[in-house]
């Protein structure tokens, strides 16, 4: 049982790192999912709004984390 | 009909990931095979070899029954947070917030945790469970990159052949120096995968979503220069950003 879960943990985390970045990321497939299908703006709109929503999430995400990291090595051991 | 940039593109980026993930892989067999002795490090790795090969033969039958575009749309769902991952871990490392992936250290931790099983009636097992263990998880990741480089335009054939030049030359190098290969830049191959795995995860699922992308198969090169771009800059700001934290605290 333990080796399942350690299996399946292992296989989860080959696409999960952070969290919430990819929670946003899921989020921002399905939000340009239904403007394509359900709105209708278009696949290559639909594409271009992945690509930038990618970039920025990205940012956000090393940005976010660095500087969590920064202010724990302002923290020290102590 | 596919073209040269693809065929370049997904050959690179799975002998590229092939490696990074072969190289892992090879620290600890070699681990094994160096302290408790080359049987159970081979032992280990052909079984591990074998569940891999089940589970191609058992998955690649499916692939063909997925349509095109939702296979494009799945796989391109599942490189984007695959590649994502990459990137941001690269990114990070690049910019001195997370330590690199040091080999010889990896290499020492393996060694050290093989001594201490040492005294174990099942020091033989427990080392061949390390060997296939390291395959297996590093394995599974290539086995993904291959089919999911190659499958969007029906190239596993092409991605498979970029992961067994990384096999082969990781194993032809391995038997040369014999030792972890740390020399190798981990983090800026990472860096690289990561970009292309991103782009192409972009790519299609763009292209499940029906984007007819300006200049077809080129637009990828297009999405990666971007992706770089933007990832080389916010290593540069993550760096000025970790400097003028230094800098206040010194104050």
């Amino acid at each position: 049982m333990t080796a399942i879960r350690a299996a399946l943990a292992e296989l989860v985390g080959m696409f999960i790192d952070d969290g919430q970045l990819a929670l946003t990321l899921i989020a921002l497939i399905a939000a340009v999912t239904l403007a394509v299908k359900i709105a209708g703006i278009g696949g290559l709109a639909g594409g271009l709004v992945l690509l930038a929503g990618c970039i920025l999430l990205l940012l956000e995400s090393v940005y976010r984390d660095a500087r969590r990291k920064a202010a724990k090595r302002d923290e020290g051991p102590g | 009909m596919t073209s040269l940039t693809t065929i370049t593109s997904t050959v690179t980026a799975s002998f590229l990931a092939s490696f990074v993930e072969v190289v892992e892989a090879f620290t600890i067999i070699l681990a094994v095979g160096l302290s408790r002795g080359w049987r159970p490090a081979f032992t280990g790795t052909a079984l591990a070899l074998a569940v891999l090969g089940g589970l191609i033969l058992l998955l690649g039958p499916l692939l063909s029954l997925i349509p095109l575009h939702l296979l494009q749309f799945a796989i391109g769902v599942l490189l984007i947070l695959f590649g994502m991952r990459w990137l941001r871990k690269a990114i990070l490392r690049a910019a001195g917030f997370i330590a690199i992936h040091d080999e010889e250290k990896a290499f020492a931790e393996g060694t050290d945790l093989l001594k201490r099983q040492a005294a174990d009636r099942r020091a033989d097992f427990l080392a061949a469970t390390a060997a296939f263990k390291a395959v297996l998880l590093e394995g599974v990741e290539v086995v993904f990159i291959v089919i999911a480089v190659g499958a969007g335009r029906g190239l596993i054939g092409y991605a498979s052949l970029g992961a067994a030049a990384a096999c082969l030359l990781v194993l032809a190098i391995g038997l040369v120096v014999h030792r972890p290969l740390s020399r190798v830049p981990e983090n800026t191959l990472k860096f690289v995968v990561g970009v292309m795995l991103t782009s192409f995860g972009i790519f299609w699922t763009g292209e499940g979503l029906g984007a007819n992308w300006p200049g077809a198969d080129a637009a990828l090169i297009a999405i990666a220069l971007l992706i770089l771009a933007v990832a080389l800059t916010a290593v540069r700001l993550l760096r000025g950003l970790g400097a003028a934290k230094l800098e206040a605290i010194s104050r």
